[in-house]
């Protein structure tokens, strides 16, 4: 099962194991991550789920396609590596991979 | 504003696929019902939220969107003549001596009813704050989340932040009457309107309104009073100097005033019984997201379900004499009378 490691704003990580073909999101909410809040329950309607992809990994995670990028409008402090959690696909290819949540979702 | 008080025999609070299906069964049952929402227009989350987006579980709808349930959920509760009352909240319900409801809005509307349905979902919809530290010191005045009289706007230095419609409309209607007016979105493609976005365009090259790349960082000024915004861009940071800001982020849903309405509540859902959906109040009830009973799920089909009970039980309080018979619209030549189609 590839394992996924959240790093908070404080710089607390939580390393979870998540099944292939979840979202990130749920992986996160499965294991009650603090930091996302996933108001819309991944419907990319609320950005509320908002991750930075760690440097290393945004190849692998792709970037946003244009729904996503229009939600990331609503969220806070965007950078170039942000993305909505619930928009990216667990894959074996993703064992590793890291994220940082942001000290604050909208 | 300040209108006579509507006096009806029922009042439904919030216009989503709930409040609006509760119409129909009513309205089968000859009751007439003025509704209150908040937003702009029908629809409730399924409008605001996802008009776009399918729904795979309505009845018999293999693939429907938020937008076009809403649209036909208008269409079957035509015949029934509605009453809409958008753009507002409801603030308060209090019993009168005869039994009865006053209902008032924030908007001062108020509603002398003898029935009240709450549908009011996952709360009013109100608009996101951004987390800016100290932003609600400057609330009273100096930053808006809406427009409600634009002459409120005429001659400051504004700044507005966003890239759908609501900042590009206000943009293009506020540019004329500002002293200065600024727009700041964090990239340059806007979601709104492609006619918005032109005109927007002509209004920077012909130098009457700023554009800047960027998002806020740091709110500043003096006793509620704002004197700048600093926005952190592609090319470092700038502090805009304005007294008005305006952030477009758009909007969430909070409980709101329904926690005040001494009805009986379970971690912020109002509770009901599963026979007629009426609260701990008599002649008040509460159908779809905003009800809590064992066994409850937030679906829309659940919703109808019990506006159909619901409606029954509010019959009896309207028409205490009148005869219960149980018809289908199939057959019932008074049904289908009501419904303009015979
Ligand atoms: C992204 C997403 C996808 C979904 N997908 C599905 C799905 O596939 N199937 C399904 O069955 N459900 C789905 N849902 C849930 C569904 O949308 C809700 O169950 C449904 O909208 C509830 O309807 P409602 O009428 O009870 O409330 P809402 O749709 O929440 O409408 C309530 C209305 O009341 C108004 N209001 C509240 N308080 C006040 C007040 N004091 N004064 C004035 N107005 C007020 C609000 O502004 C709002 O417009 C989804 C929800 C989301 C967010
Ligand atoms: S959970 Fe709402 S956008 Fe991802």
């Amino acid at each position: 099962m590839p394992k996924i490691t959240f790093i908070e704003h404080t710089g607390e990580a939580h390393e979870v194991e998540g099944d292939v073909g979840m979202t990130v999101m749920e992986v996160a909410r499965k294991a009650d991550v603090p930091g996302i809040e996933a108001e819309c329950g991944g419907a990319c309607s609320c950005a509320t789920c908002h991750v930075y992809v760690d440097e290393a990994w945004t190849s692998k995670t792709g970037s946003p396609e244009e729904m996503e990028e229009d939600m990331l409008d609503f969220a806070f402090d965007v950078k170039g590596n942000s993305r909505l959690s619930c928009q990216i696909k667990v894959t074996e290819e993703l064992d590793g991979l890291i994220v940082r949540t942001p000290e604050k979702q909208f | 504003m300040s209108n006579a008080p509507i006096e009806t025999d029922v009042v439904i609070i919030g216009a989503g696929p709930c409040g609006l299906f509760a119409v129909f069964e009513l309205g089968l049952l000859d009751i007439r019902c003025h509704l209150i929402d908040i937003l702009d227009r029908p629809g409730g989350q399924c409008a605001e939220l996802y008009p776009e987006k399918p729904i795979y579980d309505i009845p018999a709808y293999p693939i429907i969107s938020g937008q076009e349930l809403t649209d036909k959920l208008m269409e079957q509760i035509k015949p029934f003549e509605p009453e809409f009352h958008f753009n507002q909240r409801v603030d308060e319900i209090e019993r009168l001596e005869d039994g009865r409801f006053h209902l008032k809005t924030d908007d001062n509307q108020e509603f002398i009813t003898k029935i009240v349905v709450i549908a009011a979902g996952g709360g009013s919809f109100t608009p996101k704050r951004p987390p800016l530290p100290g932003i609600e010191e400057f609330e009273n005045g100096s930053v808006h989340y809406s427009v409600r009289r634009m002459s409120d706007f005429a001659g400051k230095d504004l700044l507005i932040v966003g890239g759908g419609d609501s900042a590009l409309d206000w943009t293009l209607n506020l540019a004329p009457i500002a002293n200065s007016l600024t727009l700041v979105h964090r990239r340059d493609k806007f979601r709104a309107a492609t006619d918005s976005v032109n005109k927007m365009l002509a209004l920077r090259e012909e130098g009457k309104i700023n554009f800047l790349l960027g998002q806020m960082k740091e709110i500043k000024g003096e006793n509620g009073n704002l004197s700048s915004v600093t926005i952190s861009g592609p090319d470092g940071e700038t502090e805009v100097a304005c007294n008005r800001l305006l952030p477009f982020f758009g909007l969430t849903m909070k409980l709101g005033p329904v926690a005040n309405w001494g009805l009986n509540l379970h971690e912020n859902l109002i509770t009901v019984d599963t026979e007629k959906f009426e609260t701990n109040e008599k002649g008040i009830f509460a159908v779809g997201d905003i009800n809590h009973y064992p066994g409850k799920l937030k679906l829309i089909l659940s919703g109808f379900h019990e506006a159909a009970l619901m409606a029954q039980k509010a019959n009896q309080y309207i028409y205490p004499d009148k005869k219960v018979i149980f018809q289908y619209t199939t057959s019932s030549s008074s049904l289908q009378k009501k419904l303009g189609v015979k």
